[in-house]
């Protein structure tokens, strides 16, 4: 590369400069405001007698110099205190040695932790102690092992390798003409050769050939999932079944429930279905007792059985389930995106993104006084979809 | 001696088979411009290669699986719960395999670090100018991963099936069924019939593990070559000229530097991760689509998609028969996409506005590109507002306030601040170009104060260094547009005039406040009028 330009060392003017400028400080650290200051003038020199395209100083014409200040050119190398001082030298290399040696150690207490420690051998919470241990020490081991290994070279480059700026040129991005001339001229002789320009039917159909060709990277993909039809409108719960609490399965009756509590229900049998878990994402349900004179709905007190109302627990944002009953107010609340629900007046959107109230599941008693639903959701759960309606 | 002659005979059979001299001796000692702000993008990088080593270690143990099994293993509080295979081998990983906890919170904790470290690259390539030509591609793939990998963290943290991550799942089901004639089909398509259905964590699987990890390394290694080839950009200090690069050589400098960086960024993960719990999935137990935790949280790139929607009022139309829920579309695809778009094309914007066909490699101070800085400013203020708004909960439970009065502050705060941000960074901008001009002009303020003979006090300024006031004034200010001539020389109507006038406007928004800097005649001029 005959384009760089280094910068040799030593000049007696610059090791004072280290001297006063920072006396016992770090090595390496430099103030760039006063190096700027005093080397600028001494750079602006090098720079022309040097006269490297990158040196900076353009030779301007006068015009131009009234337009524009001249750039000054790299400033003076400042020189480290190790780049003048062998003893400080010597200091650097044992730092670095030394975080290297750090390093090994990490790589020791690895090695030693991963052995020592053995989580499985415990039960329990001793389990989960031992393994908090292991990591923490696995964790410190590998972490010193990589970082010796990093900080030292970093230190080994900031305070011993050469730090002389080295200028390169850049030439433009853009191609000479010539270049771009011989490379038109290349396509243009390989063109004429493959005739694409006169023979239109082998391009045409070429094209024909390659245009539907995606098809067949889309077309196979058809298999990854059946057509929705009308499996989003309908949900396990049917005329009759029982609602059985989640996850203990154990059927309800009214009178156990008291005033004011939520119970998270599924319909019973539904683990027998084709797919339990499809199912219980459309299913789960609560179920709310509240006095049966706060309800202000006309169709949410038809639907309900002495008070006590069912309402899916999927909210029609999103889908996440509404979790949060707040018992003072009647409130449901999803913590997804806080969409809020009043279930005094048929579960109405009081605030939040969600722009339908939750679906009501209609109640029945059975022969036996355990809560059923007299039928399935009368809309779609959860989140709303182009077919919805 | 020894060494040297094995090492000789290495290159020797090396260079026989590649002819690597060549590309060697033009590389080796090739210049790389150094500043601290070159090594975010670092971090992206270093934080890709530790999530592929940890991702692979893994791997080996994790089973993508829908497969429902009965726990037995050693964390007692699980036992005899239905689970997925795939949550079950998580907490496998987790308890059983020895270094196998250290390992998933360093995967976790490098996927954040990942994203943050590509988001504050990007910030710094935006301020200062580096998205300029000829580097317009390398910026349009940074952007491509950036948003990949919001899609390669939401792929990964659903993988454990756990409750948040199944939480995750369910929006995102929600955000498809939310587009208009596909969104039933695509979410079909997706996870293989209803939700959850059995198939998406195999799928999401490979397209974590496999698909978008290739993806990655490919346009990794295109931004990679561009950066070496094109030569880095370099802040405009003395010396450095666009026709120059001024810095260190690769070998040994940079090696020694960038690749101890890479060692450094590793070993830190790893001592966070050592001492800093991240997603303890054992806590939040298996999937299970009645339940949920209050205060679920993304991770937090995701967070302003979660603000979207949080912040977003309820809308619905429906008409003839069918719906198209606002409130999930708007927020979920189309915010983000009129967020998103600008920045992607953004180093296209601003050509058209500037007009300007040269190649830079001298990058911008923020302040000297006054406009760039305030709609940058604006952007980050948009998003970090819309972050904000998905930890609502968080901010209402933290701060003991209503949550409906912070969602509020929020939808107001939403078109308040972010034009607020662009005027006042604006005017930081110029009035901190305009202290340069002062600068330049009369010097620095010494802090003496003299009494002239008649009585008046005056500061004594001192000029400064003329390197300094290079630094101040070697930037060029763009000027506002001209429309033109409406008709050319014949009378003729100009063609795509409408496309003029409008870049004349943009322009002026752009250019109209400026500050010039000072040319060496003014300083000269107001030197010799003051004696």
């Amino acid at each position: 590369m005959s384009d760089q330009r280094h910068t040799g060392p030593g000049s007696t003017a610059e090791d004072e400069r280290i001297q006063d400028g920072h006396g016992d400080g770090n090595t390496g650290v430099r103030d760039s405001g006063s190096s700027v200051a005093t080397g600028s003038h001494d750079a602006i020199e090098g720079a022309d007698a040097h006269g490297g395209p990158g040196a900076g100083a353009e030779r301007l014409s006068g015009a131009e110099i009234e337009q524009r200040y001249p750039n000054p050119g790299i400033p003076a190398h400042v020189y480290r205190r190790s780049d003048v001082d062998p003893k400080a030298a010597q200091r650097r290399e044992r730092e670095v040695a030394a975080l290297f040696g750090l390093s090994t150690l990490g790589t020791l207490l690895f090695i030693v932790a991963y052995f020592a420690i053995r989580p499985t051998e415990f039960e329990g919470t001793e389990m989960l102690e031992q393994v908090g241990w292991s990591t923490r020490l696995l964790g410190v081991g590998l972490g010193l092992a990589l970082f010796g290994i990093g900080a030292g070279a970093i230190h080994w480059a900031k305070t011993l390798m050469p730090d002389d700026e080295v200028v390169t040129v850049r030439k433009p991005m853009r191609s000479s003409d010539e270049d771009r001339a011989e490379a038109v001229a290349a396509l243009k002789e390989g063109s004429a050769g493959a005739g694409l320009g006169r023979r239109k039917l082998i391009r045409n159909s070429l094209l024909g050939a390659l245009a539907p060709l995606g098809l067949l990277a889309i077309i196979p993909l058809r298999d990854l999932g059946p057509l929705p039809g009308a499996k989003l409108t309908g949900t396990w719960w049917k005329e009759g079944r029982r609602l059985v609490t989640d996850p203990t399965g154990r059927p309800i009756k009214a009178a156990e429930i008291p005033i004011g509590t939520v119970i998270h229900v599924l319909p019973e049998g539904i683990e027998n279905s084709e797919h339990p878990l499809d199912e219980r994402a459309k299913a789960t349900t609560l179920v709310i007792r509240l006095e049966p004179d706060e309800i202000k709905d006309q169709k949410e007190r038809e639907w309900a059985v002495d008070g006590i109302v069912a309402y899916s627990k999927v909210c029609t944002h999103v889908g996440c389930p509404v979790g949060l009953y707040e018992q003072q107010t009647h409130h449901l609340l999803c913590p997804c995106h806080q969409s809020t629900f009043d279930v005094t007046r048929d579960c109405a959107v009081i605030f939040g993104p969600a722009a339908r109230p939750l679906p009501q599941l209609p109640l029945a008693v059975d022969s036996e006084g355990y809560l059923v639903s007299a039928m399935d959701f009368q809309e779609p759960i959860g989140p709303s979809y182009w077919e919805r309606g | 001696m020894a060494l040297e002659q094995i090492a000789g005979k290495a290159a020797n059979e090396i260079d026989e088979r590649f002819g690597s001299a060549n590309f060697v001796k033009r590389s080796a000692r090739k210049i790389f411009p150094d500043h601290w702000s070159f090594m975010l993008g670092e971090i992206a990088l270093y934080s890709f290669i530790i999530l592929l080593l940890t991702g692979t270690f893994l791997t080996l143990w994790f089973k993508p699986s829908h497969m429902e099994v009965v726990y037995e293993g050693s964390y007692v509080p699980l036992h005899g719960l239905h689970m997925s295979e795939a949550y079950a081998s998580t907490l496998e990983i987790s308890f059983d395999v020895r270094g196998g906890l250290i390992i998933r919170q360093i995967h976790h904790w490098a996927a954040l670090i990942f994203v943050a470290a590509m988001v504050v690259h990007m910030a710094r390539v935006f301020f200062t100018g580096a998205f300029r030509k000829p580097r317009e591609t390398n910026w349009i793939i940074g952007f491509i991963m950036l948003t990949l990998s919001f899609v390669e963290g939401l792929a990964g943290y659903s993988l454990p099936d756990d409750l948040l991550s199944g939480t995750g799942l369910r929006i995102t089901e929600g955000v498809l069924l939310s587009l208009p004639v596909v969104g039933t089909y695509l979410s079909f398509f997706l996870f293989g019939g209803e939700f959850p259905g059995e198939d998406i964590i195999p799928r999401l699987y490979t397209a974590h593990v496999l698909l978008l990890p290739g993806v990655f390394l490919a346009l990794i290694t295109v931004h990679l070559i561009l950066v070496w080839y094109q030569k880095h950009t370099q802040y405009p200090l003395p010396g450095r000229t666009e026709t120059n690069a001024v810095g260190y050589p690769f070998f040994p400098v940079y090696i020694a530097k960038a690749g101890g960086f890479f060692f450094i960024t590793f070993g830190v993960t790893t001592l966070l991760s050592a001492f800093a719990t991240i997603n303890p999935v054992w806590l939040f137990g298996p999937y299970n689509p009645g339940e949920i935790s209050a205060g679920s949280q993304p991770d937090w790139y995701m967070g302003f998609l979660e603000g979207t929607l949080r912040l977003f009022p309820a809308w619905e139309i429906s008409a003839f028969g069918f719906s198209v829920p606002m409130s999930v579309l708007i927020p979920a695809l189309i915010i983000p996409g009129l967020m998103f778009t600008p920045m992607a094309i953004y180093p296209l914007i601003e050509r058209w506005v500037t007009g300007d066909n040269r190649e830079h490699h001298l990058l911008d101070r923020p302040r000297n590109v006054p406009t760039r800085t305030g709609l940058g400013v604006m952007a980050l203020t948009t998003w970090l507002i819309f972050l904000a708004g998905g930890a609502n909960d968080l901010l209402a439970t933290t701060f003991n306030l209503s949550i409906n009065a912070i969602t509020w502050a929020f939808r107001v705060l939403i078109f308040v601040l972010p034009p607020l941000a662009y005027v006042v960074t604006k005017r930081i901008c110029l009035g901190l170009q305009r202290r340069d001009r002062d600068l330049v002009l009369h010097g620095r303020e010494t802090g003496r104060i003299v009494r002239l003979p008649h009585g008046e006090m005056i500061e004594v300024h001192e000029p400064i260094p003329d390197a300094r006031k290079w630094e101040l004034t070697q930037h060029t200010v763009h000027r506002p547009a001209e429309v033109g001539p409406v008709t050319d020389a014949n009378g003729v109507p100009r063609r795509r005039i409408l496309a003029a006038k409008l870049r004349a406007r943009v322009s002026r928004f752009y250019f109209e406040d400026r500050v010039e800097p000072p040319t060496p005649a003014e300083v000269r001029e107001l030197e010799s009028s003051h004696h």
